[in-house]
């Protein structure tokens, strides 16, 4: 079917918000390029998965778009220079994280050339394979750029035998405030089409849905225009409401399924994109530029010209600020990404990294700050607003007193930190924030329990390499016995002394051979102990990461390849979460 | 400069626990105004000597528990429970019976349990039932209609009657009282009678030769005068569940409960049993339904819940009503409820996103 006409049957999601919009504020100017600083700092850590490795050292002289640090294992992404300079550190920089903690960094001098590397488009797309374009895509280091930052590539791959049925882009934006998507929308569809087309070829998807809010009329205008007349895709303008912008409660709007607990959407044939990382992949594959920028939108109370720019990874923050007039004293409070799920941060100078989509700089006065916290109520609100239908009251009471196997009885782990039930709460509770406790909590619990198993392990394999040493000794004991009893025989026949040696030499090795192989008997019972004994005590895992590396696949031979696919497995559950 | 750095969400709605309560408070009106108007200025004496007494109670035992006592005292919640207790005492009740009633409920039933959102037992219901069972004949001394007394009191004659329990000349206070309908059918089915002869003497039948009293004390389909009390709480409560203040659960639930086994019982047995819309529109029905079973503090919290607890206190409420000892038995079935509201939590849980039905 085309696209833009017959709505097609919308399913709904429990629960949700209307807060405050205030998107008009940053859509009142087209978008602009912000101004080159004098310093980029680029961690080496900007999506989630392993930290890149750096290949570039101080003192390199570095192009636009030349990658500067390699991806580290499979889920990780490379780093690019976002433009020409000289690289003048390489050291921990504070990075925008909720821990306000530092990490590797690298910082580059830019050199006002804004210097090119030599880069090359792929010809014709239709013609590569899938697999080579995802690997294009992955050295170009293009992440999800929703925010969560997970690498794109992953999410392009159907696996051997899953065959994907519908591929969503999230036009949704659905966080206040955040309009950088929907500026993209509005100014570039041409991009974000040409990337949907590539996305489709490698996913081999049945059908092709854009998903974009109903606040968003323009988005969507330019979005049809542009997709007008491509088969098999289809734009659904969404009802807006908060959270459905989260990858499950789209999936569940678009398709009407449930993306099942501690599953993925590709679980249930659906793969889900964001559509600025579209236009990332378009940029990747049709110009072969690697993602060294984003749309960042700055906005809040002070911010006096609010808009979106298009910001070179590792500018800090202060320099957007400054391009958009911002009365620094005014700043109440530092947020990057959205109200609801952003994090804020302690200072200005932090850089932008790939998944900034948002800096708000809020005043005292927009914040309504000092509501004091009274005591909750049981009226319920939270749990009408839950997207995922926990019950975030008795949530509250277990994660406040500490009653985590509680916390965990009541789905603690399915909650998604969208904070609606905080918005909603009557008496102020800042319930996200007890739930983060008990996570933490639970999951340090669970650091601890595994940390004291593998001591137990180790002992345990002391006690019996003690052992094992202490009959050795003996056997070697009895054995240097009993030669000397053969010896004091005369009844060995004459043999020439180098015959002689040999034959000691067989037989030693022999019984050398059969102690090996004794001794290998051994530690697989002793192994097979400990498994045994890990099982019937092992702690009640609560995701799929800490399933994927519980000790039984450090200690049996299990394929290697399963290991991978449960540890991308647990680091994609990971996005859904954040 | 460092800002701070606050978890998410940075943003909230604009609501506050003072702000649910000043909108119950304000839901209450249609019904207040009814109130007034059928039985005199009783009522509102008695609001204002329960809106001290609650807010002295309140802020003396957050002083002895060391708690801040302005937020607490602002967050409304002592003054509704006030005003429902003052809704349910007899107009002319001696300001003693409110004081100790409204002392009982903040002090006991709310502070010493821990305040605010730590009761396990509706605040009002627990005052209310501690007077009907230590008070009974102060409690059941109602007052008809002003429209149908003898004579009635003004503004300064009801005050002085509440607080030095001096009427004016010639007036006796047993010519001020009477029974409420929902009393008075309960006596007279005990003593025979089956309920059309009831209201038709008590109505309407003056020349009959069983005349049990001259004064029409039912109305058209409750007692009179209660049926517009009723119908303002009505009001009141669905403009509530319009604005979600309050969902629609519990006041559904409860009602339809009431309704369902009301008309059972009046299909089987006309005489005995009263009609369904008498149960609705007596007594305290309405405003218990809107106003006091739905308290989120002492209720069942998922909507599943709060549907068995809703039923719950329509069946009990009639089960009393028609074999208990007591004539109404709104808050004699809420304080039940409010005992099985954890057990209720514990087994109707919403279904999880994601995990298998």
């Amino acid at each position: 079917m085309s696209s833009g006409n017959a709505p097609e049957k919308l399913w709904d999601f429990h629960g949700g918000i209307h807060p405050e919009q205030n998107k008009l504020q940053s859509t009142m100017e087209s978008s602009a390029q912000a101004r080159l600083p004098a310093k980029l700092f680029l961690p080496l850590h900007q999506h989630i998965g392993a930290a890149a490795e750096p290949i570039v050292a101080i003192g390199d002289l570095v192009l636009k778009g030349q990658k500067i640090a390699n991806a580290d294992g499979y889920v990780s992404a490379p780093v690019h220079a976002p433009t020409s300079g000289k690289v003048i550190d390489i050291a921990e920089y504070p990075i925008p994280h909720p821990s306000g903690l530092s990490a590797l960094s690298i910082v580059i001098e830019t050199d006002g050339r804004d210097e090119w590397v030599e880069y090359k488009p792929e010809q014709d797309y239709t013609e590569t394979n899938p697999s080579h374009l995802r690997n294009i895509i992955r050295e170009s280091g293009v992440v999800g750029l929703g925010g969560a930052g997970f690498p794109s590539y992953i999410k392009l791959n159907p696996g051997s035998e899953k065959k994907i049925k519908t591929l969503i882009l999230n036009g949704v934006e659905c966080e206040p405030y955040i309009t950088c998507d929907d500026m993209l929308m509005r100014e570039d569809p041409q991009s974000i089409i040409a990337g949907i087309h590539i996305m489709r070829h490698a996913l081999q998807a049945e059908e092709c849905v854009i998903a974009i809010e109903d606040n968003k009329p323009q988005a969507y205008e330019s979005i049809c225009k542009a997709a007008a007349g491509i088969a098999g895709l289809r734009i659904a303008l969404v009802p807006t409401r908060y959270p459905q912008g989260g990858e499950k409660q789209l999936v569940q709007v678009i398709t009407g399924k449930e993306v099942p607990s501690n599953g993925l959407a590709i679980n249930i044939g659906v793969v889900c994109h964001n559509v600025s990382t579209a236009a990332a992949i378009y940029r990747a594959i049709h110009l072969g530029q690697p993602l060294i920028s984003r749309m960042v939108t700055i906005t809040g109370e002070a911010v006096k010209r609010p808009r979106n720019l298009e910001v070179l990874f590792g500018t800090p923050i202060e320099e957007l600020l400054q391009q958009c007039d911002v009365e620094p004293d005014q700043i109440e409070r530092l947020v990057m990404g959205g109200p609801m799920m952003g994090f804020a941060l302690h200072d200005t100078s932090l850089p932008v990294i790939k998944t900034t989509n948002c800096i708000i700089a809020a005043t005292r006065k927009e914040l309504g700050l000092d509501r004091p916290v009274m005591p909750c109520i049981r009226c319920g609100a939270c749990a009408d607003v839950c997207p995922v239908k926990l019950l975030p009251q008795q949530l509250y009471w277990h994660s406040r007193a500490k009653e985590l196997d509680k916390a965990q009885e009541y789905d603690l782990f399915d909650c998604i930190e969208c904070g609606c039930c905080s918005y909603v709460c009557p008496s102020n509770i800042p319930l996200v924030q007890f739930y983060r406790f008990a996570k933490g909590a639970i999951w340090t619990q669970e650091q601890e329990h595994k940390k004291s198993d593998q001591a137990r392990e180790r002992h345990e394999f002391r006690l019996l390499r003690i052992e094992r040493e202490k009959q050795e000794r003996e056997a070697k004991r009895a054995k240097k016995k009993v030669p000397r009893a053969k010896a004091a025989a005369p009844k060995a026949p004459p043999v020439d002394g180098a015959r002689m040696g040999e034959k000691m030499r067989d037989e030693a090795m022999s019984q050398r051979d059969s102690a090996v192989d004794a001794r290998k008997a051994e530690i697989q019972a002793a192994v097979a102990r400990v498994q045994a004994k890990k099982n019937s005590a092992a702690p009640k895992t609560t995701d799929a990461a800490a399933k994927a590396d519980t000790p039984a696949e450090a200690t049996t031979p299990k394929s290697t390849s399963d290991k991978k696919d449960d540890s991308s497995a647990a680091s994609d559950n990971n996005e859904q979460v954040q | 400069m460092p800002f701070n750095t606050p978890t998410s969400p940075h943003q909230l709605a604009p609501t506050s626990i003072t702000r649910v309560m000043m909108m119950v408070m304000l839901a209450l009106i249609p019904g207040i105004t009814a109130y007034v108007w059928f039985f005199g200025w009783g009522v509102v004496v008695n609001i204002c000597i329960a809106l001290v007494t609650a807010l002295t109670c309140e802020a003396l035992i957050l002083k002895l528990r060391q708690r801040p006592v302005l937020p607490f005292l602002s967050d409304g919640s002592a003054a509704l429970t006030a005003i429902l207790i003052a809704l349910t005492l007899p107009p002319l009740s001696p300001w003693w019976i409110t004081v100790i009633g409204v002392a009982f409920a903040i002090i006991i039933a709310k502070q010493l349990y821990g305040g605010l959102g730590y009761n396990p037992f509706n605040p009002a219901m627990v005052g209310y039932v501690m007077l009907l069972i230590s008070f009974p004949r102060e409690m059941t001394s109602w007052i008809p209609p002003t429209a149908l007394a003898d004579s009635s009191l003004d503004f300064l004659e009801t005050a002085m009657f509440i607080l030095f329990h001096t009427l004016p000349d010639g007036v006796t206070f047993d010519a001020l009282t009477e029974a409420t309908p929902l009393d008075s059918l309960k006596t007279h089915l005990a003593l025979g009678n089956t309920v059309d002869e009831v209201r038709a003497q008590l109505g309407l039948d003056e020349q009959s030769s069983r005349v049990l009293s001259v004064i029409p004390i039912f109305g058209a389909i409750g007692g009179k005068g209660w049926e517009w009390l009723g119908g303002g709480f009505l009001l009141g409560g669905l403009w509530l569940i319009y604005k979600k203040v309050i969902s629609w659960h519990i006041p559904v639930a409860m009602i339809g409960s009431l309704l369902a086994i009301s008309s059972l019982f009046y299909l089987i047995d006309p005489a005995h049993y009263a009609t369904p819309m008498f149960h609705l529109f007596s007594g305290a029905v309405m405003l218990g339904a809107f106003f006091i079973a739905t308290d989120p503090v002492t209720a069942a919290a998922s909507n599943r819940g709060k549907i068995i607890y809703g039923c719950g206190i329509g069946i009990f409420t009639y089960v009393i009503r028609t074999w208990g000892g007591y004539p109404d038995a709104v808050a004699f079935a809420v304080l039940l409820l409010n005992m099985c509201a954890p057990l209720i939590d514990h087994y109707f849980k919403s279904s999880v996103f994601g995990h298998k039905k």
